[in-house]
């Protein structure tokens, strides 16, 4: 199993324990992770406008040259994720677009949107299996209670994304039991942390990271994973405080008994 | 030749009068005339006089659609002693007048339209439609009210009649209700009659636990195979008498009569006045079935009933008429998690409602929550949930029923616990039907429901309510409510059977997979397909009192068909050149009706004489669709009134 | 804020840039029933729709429901109507940012964040600051 891998700017900087535990787990798991060469940064929000082309090409870029080496993009920050798959289905979808894009970039041929994007928890999902995963974990996280926290980007607009029932999602709770712990499903888990408001109306990242905090707590849960960096940083920075948030690799990296330099060291 | 102005609908666009002169010269053309009002009655003798007068062979009218006035011209020309099948209409107003601005350009077609159906007609050859016997015997297929009401009305005409129902009891969707709007009579009570009726009539045969397996024939002489599944209690037996279910030590089954909410037996009865009051083994569910180590119902069983050992068995019988009453399920809402319904056992449908309030459902009418069964201070109902969606899980139209039940269901609520406060959401409240406003806006004025404008955007349950968020798009403002039960209204969808049972009729249906309707507003009981009929919701959403009517209604057509001895075909059906069939069953697989059989026959074909396997045409079951004649390769098969001769002269006239 | 603007042309060009079909809308308010930033807005999600539909871009362009969306799609995956109003307030928020210097985040503007967040400015991640800019700027 070979994947071209885009890992994106927070995952190089601030979030770089979501990256590492990610490869380490990968190797244990028998996933062969390549970085794409210069990759550039996703743009962090999907254009929604769409007269917008400049903003959609380095996705594309990222996308062309999965496509070249013939093989799946696996992606892992949610922001990117949501960005990629949704240039791509642009590109898949929207003629004019496409036309715009291939001429902006210049493939050897056309791009339709051949590459197919996928998350990292759809690898483990589809590709290896969370029952392969279950028999690989060495270090089981008995005990644990966890909320998955999905936020927005990975679950919507599920009409291009995908990715699970929008509404009661179960991808995060079966990758929690497949590592050994208990999931815990709270109401709040796929409604926003606050997200890129956190810079400006910081009192609204409050509010909502603290409802989800809150929900995920009153359900029982004893910490909350994510996938997304955002997400991350509100819960963490504007929550309750009730809960410790990790990134679900580090998780996984632990079960799987992975070593790893930085986030692991960390207590939970 | 008699070309029809239709008042200003087809000379506002054609000039008739230039139609007329320009056909007056087209070949064995005797009269051109043309009217106002061809249809009119002095217009249809005229017609009469100058089929006599000019020992007339055809005519064309170049008039409306066949659809509609082809029956009027036919009958003119038989009175008149034509061969009725010697009219052509063409068709000047639907594919001429009606999509056309230009006068010129609309005068030239219509007279290019007139031209074909002359060159037609000057190959048409008097056709005589066949007749069929009527077997006088109608099957209903399911056995909701809808099913119960057209049985008993065919019946009561004196005709005989069986129905048949898939789950072990006769009642359908309407024994689950509690009350009925707007009258709120009692639902069973007005019900349980007519089930009992139904069970009693002489004429009227019951096939319950029992689906349609086949259907073969045509209008006046179906064929059906109903296959009759394994109670596994024998029915001449069974006294009712309750014991096995009693002792039944298999008693955590859901109840699909209760809707989930409360458990039953493996053995059963799906509810006290079921009919027949015989149980079934849910076979799934049945300790003896599933280990073999059981058998308690057996050994208490006093009148030897309980048979572990009975088998399906398929019933072959003759039907002249089929009604489809298949009926209505609520939709899954797997894909309104919004709303919380998998996630909460508090937020419930309103069938499971229904169920709550009614006296013999599982809390002997108690409303309490699934969850504590604690008595509900606030209830908020949730209207369209999935009706009027175009989004992939939910249903494009409205489903007509909730608007008002909700508001017999918000009634019921402040009527019997004054104490709640009740929440209706709602996109619109529509009422149309006797009453139905005045019911509620009783609801709204003397009950003191809460209507509120605003589709709920998220229901959580926390701390043990339903956080239900929404919007007062009235009063602009954002309303969260900590309600203790919700209530979803969920679309309704036709039977899931009934799509497997629409091929089996060759009935049409729409994308919902509702049966389509011979005509949606002159023939809304009748399938296209002749000799099947249409009852209830199986054709579109409707409440009670629409139900039965269109049952009556659909009862009457059934008595019209069988109240005949023969019925005349349509002569205008396929027929085999056998000398130019080369026996490649292209026809036969083509046909959509079944009409086509292949059989050994001698040929005489160029001098020489031998057996061939060739095509024959089953004139009363063919519908004339002429698929065959499209498909064959050889050009053997050929439609009557429609030959490809006459279709090549068509083109040929227009072409010209 | 623009103070002539040609309301009908603004509104065609805001429906072709969001993609979404207002006509489609039937009114159920669905989408303000979702979002979960409804008490901060002035005008809510429903009535971007209604006011694109009614050609009332003026009074959109001087909302502040603007900034407060937060792209998080859940009136788009909820309305049963596909109607999309997160692309239709994003249609309006490029709108206003479109002419130059109406950029509502500039690079001089940041430390002003930042300070306020003292030591935990250096938690920031880089994907907070890119869709920041890219929510805020041209």
């Amino acid at each position: 199993m070979k994947f071209s891998y885009f890992p994106g700017c927070t995952l190089k900087t601030k979030a770089k324990e979501l990256d590492s535990a990610a490869r380490g787990a990968a190797e244990v798991l028998g996933v062969e992770i390549e970085e794409l060469d210069e990759w550039q940064c996703c743009g962090a929000v999907y254009p929604l406008a769409r007269d917008e082309i400049a903003t959609r090409l380095s996705a594309a870029r990222a996308l062309i040259d999965a496509k070249r080496k013939g093989q799946d993009l696996l992606t892992l920050c949610s922001a990117c994720h949501h960005v990629i798959k949704r240039v791509n289905d642009d590109m898949k979808t929207d003629a004019d677009m496409r036309g715009k894009v291939n001429n902006y970039v210049q493939p050897e041929a056309p791009y339709e949107g051949e590459t197919r994007v996928v998350h990292y928890l759809e690898m483990l999902r589809d590709n290896v299996g969370f029952g392969e995963i279950k028999k690989l974990v060495t270090n089981p996280l008995k005990d644990r209670k966890i909320g998955a926290y999905y936020g927005c980007m990975l679950l919507r607009p599920s009409s291009v994304m995908s990715f699970d029932n929008p509404e009661n999602p179960r991808i995060i709770e079966d990758f929690i039991s497949a590592i050994g712990a208990e999931p815990v499903i709270y109401p709040y888990r796929n409604e926003c942390c606050g997200g890129y408001l956190a810079l400006e109306d910081r009192g609204i990242s409050k509010d909502m990271s603290s409802r989800v905090m809150r929900s995920a707590a009153k359900a029982g849960a004893d910490s909350i994973i994510t996938a997304c960096p955002l997400c991350l940083y509100n819960l963490n920075e504007n929550g309750t405080g009730e809960l410790p948030v990790r990134y679900f690799t580090e998780l996984l990296a632990e079960a799987l008994g992975v070593k790893s330099e930085g986030g692991l060291a960390r207590a939970c | 030749m008699f070309v029809c102005w239709c008042g200003s609908n087809i000379a506002a666009t054609v000039d008739v009068e230039a139609v007329t002169e320009a056909v007056r010269t087209e070949p064995g053309v005797v009269v051109a005339t043309n009217s106002q009002y061809m249809c009119s009655e002095g217009w249809q003798s005229s017609i009469r006089n100058a089929v006599a007068e000019h020992k007339l062979t055809g005519i064309v009218v170049c008039a409306c659609s066949p659809r509609m006035h082809e029956p009027t011209f036919r009958k003119a020309a038989a009175a008149a002693g034509m061969n009725p099948y010697m009219v052509e209409i063409a068709n000047i107003r639907e594919q001429c007048s009606w999509i056309h601005k230009d006068k010129p350009e609309a005068t030239e077609k219509a007279i290019i339209l007139a031209r074909a159906a002359v060159a037609k007609l000057n190959l048409d050859k008097p056709l005589t439609a066949g007749e069929s016997p009527v077997t006088k015997r109608a099957l209903v297929i399911g056995g909701g009210i809808a099913g119960i009401q057209t049985a008993l009305d065919i019946a009561d005409a004196g005709y005989e009649v069986d129905i048949v129902e898939k789950s072990p009891t006769i009642g359908g969707k309407m024994a689950m209700l509690d009350k009925t709007f707007p009258t709120l009579d009692c639902s069973a009570c007005i019900l349980t009659p007519k089930m009992v009726d139904a069970a009693a009539a002489e004429k009227i045969s019951l096939y319950t636990y029992s689906e349609v397996e086949s259907v073969k024939g045509f209008v006046g002489n179906f064929t059906v195979e109903i296959r009759k599944h394994a109670r596994s209690v024998n029915s001449e037996l069974c006294t009712g008498c309750g014991v096995c279910m009693e002792k039944c030590p298999s008693k955590k089954t859901k109840s699909e009569f209760n809707q989930g909410l409360s458990n039953r037996s493996a053995i059963y009865i799906p509810f006290a006045q079921a009919i027949p009051n015989v149980p079934v083994i849910d076979r799934e569910a049945c300790i003896k079935f599933q280990t073999g180590k059981c058998g308690v119902c057996e050994k208490v069983c006093t009148a030897k009933a309980v048979d572990y050992e009975q088998q399906d068995e398929i019933v072959t019988k003759q039907y002249g008429a089929i009604v489809a009453a298949t009926g209505f399920n609520p939709i899954k809402l797997d894909n309104f998690d919004e709303f919380a319904y998998s996630q909460s056992p508090d937020v419930i449908t309103s069938l499971e409602f229904e169920r709550l309030c009614n006296a013999a459902g599982p809390t002997k009418g108690h409303v309490v929550r699934p969850s504590d069964h604690e008595e509900p201070k606030t209830i908020v109902f949730v209207q369209c949930v999935g009706s009027r969606s175009t989004v992939d899980c939910g249903k494009t139209y409205c489903s007509k029923i909730c608007c008002m039940y909700t508001a017999k269901h918000a009634m019921l609520l402040r009527e019997k616990y004054p104490g709640t406060e009740v929440y209706v959401f709602y996109i619109d409240v529509r009422t149309p039907g006797k009453s139905f406003d005045e019911f509620y806006r009783r609801a709204v004025e003397e009950y003191n429901v809460h209507y509120v404008k605003g589709m709920v955007g998220k229901v959580a349950p926390e701390d043990g309510h339903l956080r239900v968020q929404a919007s007062d798009l009235i009063a602009d403002k954002q309303i969260i409510i900590d309600a203790d039960l919700v209530v979803l209204a969920p679309a309704i969808e036709p039977d899931p059977s009934a799509r497997a049972l629409g091929t089996m009729l060759t009935a049409s249906m729409d994308t919902n997979d509702f049966f389509t309707e011979a005509h949606p507003k002159l023939r809304p009981v009748e399938s296209p397909t002749a000799g099947i009929f249409l009852s209830g919701v199986c054709q579109g959403p409707k409440d009670i009192p629409d139900t039965v009517a269109q049952a009556g209604a659909a009862a009457s057509k059934v008595i019209g068909l069988l109240s005949k001895d023969k019925l005349i075909g349509n002569p205008c059906v396929a027929e085999c050149n056998e000398p130019l069939c080369n026996g490649c069953s292209a026809c036969e697989l083509v046909c959509p009706y079944g009409a086509i059989t292949y059989e050994e026959k001698p040929v005489f074909d160029h001098g020489v004489r031998e057996t061939r396997r060739v095509a024959s045409v089953n004139e009363a079951l063919c519908q004339g669709c002429g698929a065959c004649t499209v498909t064959c390769p050889s050009g053997a098969m050929d439609l009557k009134g429609f030959t490809n001769l006459q279709i090549m002269a068509e083109v040929d006239a227009i072409c010209r | 804020m623009p103070v002539h603007v040609d309301e009908k042309k603004w509104a065609a060009d805001i429906t072709l840039s969001s993609g979404a079909n207002v006509k489609k809308c039937m009114k159920c308010g669905k989408c303000s029933g979702a979002c979960p930033n409804y008490a901060e807005m002035d005008i809510h999600p429903h009535k971007f729709v209604s006011m694109i539909n009614d050609c009332d871009v003026s009074a959109l362009l001087a909302s502040k429901s603007i900034w407060k969306c937060l792209s998080c799609f859940a009136c788009v995956e909820r309305c049963p109507r596909d109607v999309k109003p997160a692309n239709i307030i994003e249609a309006v928020r490029t709108r206003v940012l479109a002419p130059q210097g109406q950029n509502r985040l500039t690079p001089e503007g940041l430390p002003k964040f930042i300070k306020d967040l003292g030591e935990d400015a250096e938690k920031i991640p880089q994907q907070l600051l890119a869709s920041a800019f890219r929510k805020y700027s041209r």
